[in-house]
């Protein structure tokens, strides 16, 4: 029964949408989320000193402290943006290709 | 001397065991902080009360190994939080950053990085594919006897070292903290652990480590506000004054020798990266939630929570610069600059008893000791599920066990687990044990990581390549950990490491990989033709969670 239903929903062309949509959207941001942190990761192994530079004349605030600070908020909204979109669209998409299945089953 | 004190920097974060190894040489007994052991009482007669709730409620295996699946995101979201900010984040990264400035900033944002990455590709497969244990995932379509055997012995190696570490940690901390002596606290831990565990199972371990993540982020919090108050809530302030004084100077802000040698750096960033999403702990809490929509919510709450506790932790490193740094009353002998009172790992305590005096140092003392509880209960629930779900129910009884033996086996399996932990913990009292958080996310990394993914998305794995990965990786991150400096110099006492790195991950990985990869290529068999074509079924049930296990409804 299960197999059928498996099978079914892998013909649904909603199914090739879905993992299509959310495969790339999630790469994509998995993708920018490990260069911009293995680039920093090398930014501070080989030119740690620019890292070490004042944000302005005579503060005392680094370039590496402030584009930490961003790192640490922009990957939090990152995952913020995949779960809403995650939660609302493709869940939807979801519920809609088991639903048809299910239909097809009676 | 630039790489061992990388592997001192790198370990000190790890987990409590780096606190325990730093500790070991040089944690005397304090006077009895009576503040605190009342404060952890209270924390204990509280759970205690929940263990009581939550075993009324703990009667089938999935409310025993997953607490039936009804915690929520925001919940789950705390307690993976909880699970991940051990004790030695809050003493081990402010003394970095008060020691180290800027690179204990940088190794923050390594911890931090994983998270989102588990989200994007793990969070939903793992939630749809799982029931109890993350073995459930790689045994999925393929050998279950042979599999799971490999998952449990790995998943076993992480929790026991893991165990060592906090037990060892947890010893040398009451006697720093509580004042109390270094068994007193081994056979509490360990006692405690089993009652939570085999009474409350999921249920009550979820809220041990809930409760104390509150604990955790309200004590950090309010310390960090009345230390920021002393500068007007200033950051540059704050930061202005703090190079002044530091003997870094201008250079607190740059990142030092931490990260020097890109090869460690990166193998660093890996192990920590994907250990992360090897432990099994960690694993486990992706089943405790309802649906791959409350799991994606979970990593989203979780890593709100670790990425602000780090900056407080930051700010609170900064803030001890001037306020412990430049009081006498916290060095020995009344000098500043010399040696703090109780250890480097010391400056989140002083900071607390600065700026809220003895009730609030109580309060962050008890949540340290709580913290490392928790953690411990985690692991113990972790292991004794590879134990009775993985190899007794599906390896031995080949899934014929009924659930109440299924329970049963569990609970002497959490029982056995305490008294090793407390065994182990005793007799390591004195060894050098820094070793062995690193060979712990080693062996998460290479092992349980990658036969974890590639099952999940690569449909050519059978299980010859999975064995040949998993015990591939198992064996190659064991060695490299025991060539290396750290064992095979500062344990065994020889003359020059066998193996120049200490950070297996960047070698054992690929290992792994390439080891999974050829030997299931070559597999020709027809059961591996079987297991590639059930990879179809397995890959429209990850994607859209249909026949995943569900809440139970209480």
């Amino acid at each position: 029964m299960s197999s059928a239903m498996y099978e079914r929903m892998r013909a649904n062309p909603k199914f090739q949408d879905l993992v299509a949509r959310r495969g790339r959207f999630a790469w994509t941001l998995a993708f920018i989320v490990l260069a911009m942190f293995y680039g920093f990761v090398m930014v501070v192994a080989f030119n740690p000193l620019s890292l070490g530079q004042p944000i302005a004349e005579g503060s005392k605030v680094t370039v590496g402290v402030a584009v930490e600070l961003f790192m640490f908020i922009f990957f939090w909204v990152l995952t913020a943006v995949y779960v809403k979109r995650a939660n609302s669209e493709f869940d939807a998409l979801t519920q809609e290709i088991v639903k048809e299945a299910w239909k097809e089953n009676k | 001397m630039l790489r061992q004190l990388i592997t001192a920097l790198s370990l000190l974060c790890l987990s409590t065991l780096a606190l325990a190894a730093d500790a070991v040489a040089q944690t005397e007994k304090q006077a009895t902080n009576w503040h605190a052991i009342i404060m952890f009482c209270i924390f204990v007669a509280m759970t205690m009360g929940i263990t009581y709730w939550a075993a009324s409620r703990t009667k089938s295996t999935s409310d025993f190994y997953t607490a039936g699946g009804g915690i929520t995101g925001f919940q789950n979201g705390l307690a993976i939080a909880g699970d991940y900010m051990s004790a030695a984040t809050l003493l081990g990264l402010t003394a970095m950053v008060y020691t180290q400035g800027y690179d204990g900033y940088i190794y923050m944002l390594c911890f931090f990085a994983g998270w989102p990455v588990i989200l994007f590709l793990m969070a939903e497969r793992l939630r749809n594919l799982g029931k109890f244990t993350f073995s459930d995932i790689t045994a999925y379509r393929l050998d279950q006897g042979k599999v799971r055997t490999m998952a449990a012995i790995s998943s076993l190696t992480v929790v026991c070292f893991y165990l060592i570490a906090q037990m060892v940690g947890a010893g040398q901390l009451i006697k720093l903290l509580f004042g109390l002596e270094y068994n007193t606290a081994i056979f509490a831990v360990g006692i405690l652990m089993m009652v939570y565990v085999t009474f409350g199972g999921m249920v009550a371990t979820t809220w041990v480590q809930i409760i104390k993540a509150c604990m955790l982020l309200s004590g950090g919090t309010l310390v960090m506000f009345l230390a920021m108050s002393e500068f007007g809530f200033s950051f540059t302030n704050l930061l202005e004054k703090a190079t002044a004084v530091h003997k870094l100077g201008d250079k607190l802000m740059y990142p030092g020798a931490l990260l020097k040698d890109p090869v460690t750096a990166i193998s660093l960033g890996l192990g920590l990266m994907f250990g992360t999403a090897g432990l099994p702990h960690i694993l486990m809490r992706f089943f405790t939630v309802t649906d791959a929509k409350e799991a994606r919510k979970s990593v989203l709450y979780a890593s709100g929570f670790v990425a602000y506790f780090f900056n407080v932790i930051f700010l609170m490193g900064l803030a001890g610069i001037l306020i412990v740094g430049q009081n006498p009353e916290f060095f020995e002998g009344g000098t500043v600059g010399g040696k703090l009172i109780g250890g480097g790992n010391m400056v989140a305590m002083h900071l607390a008893k600065a700026v809220g005096g003895n009730m609030l140092l109580g309060f962050l003392a008890a949540v340290a000791f709580a913290t490392i509880l928790a953690v411990v209960s985690g692991l113990a629930l972790a292991g004794a599920s590879a134990i009775s779900h993985d190899i007794y129910a599906r390896v031995i009884m080949k899934g014929q066990a009924s659930e109440a033996t299924e329970i049963r086996v569990s609970k002497i399996a959490t029982i056995c687990l305490g008294a090793v932990a407390i065994v182990l913990g005793i007799l390591f009292e004195k060894q050098n044990i820094a070793f062995m958080v690193g060979l712990a996310f080693g062996v998460a990394a290479a092992a349980n990581f990658p036969v974890l993914i590639l099952s999940m998305y690569w449909k050519g794995l059978t299980t010859r390549g999975a064995l040949f990965g998993g015990y591939g990786g198992l064996v190659s991150a064991v060695l490299f950990v025991l060539f290396s400096k750290s064992v095979w110099v500062d344990v065994l006492g020889n003359q020059a490491a066998l193996f120049p790195y200490t950070q297996p991950a960047l070698f054992a990985m690929p290992i792994a990989f390439l080891l999974a990869f050829f030997f299931s290529k070559t597999d020709s068999s027809v059961r591996a033709g079987q297991e590639i074509e059930a990879f179809d079924d397995q890959y429209v049930r990850a994607q859209t969670g249909f026949g995943a296990a569900s809440a139970s409804n209480h």
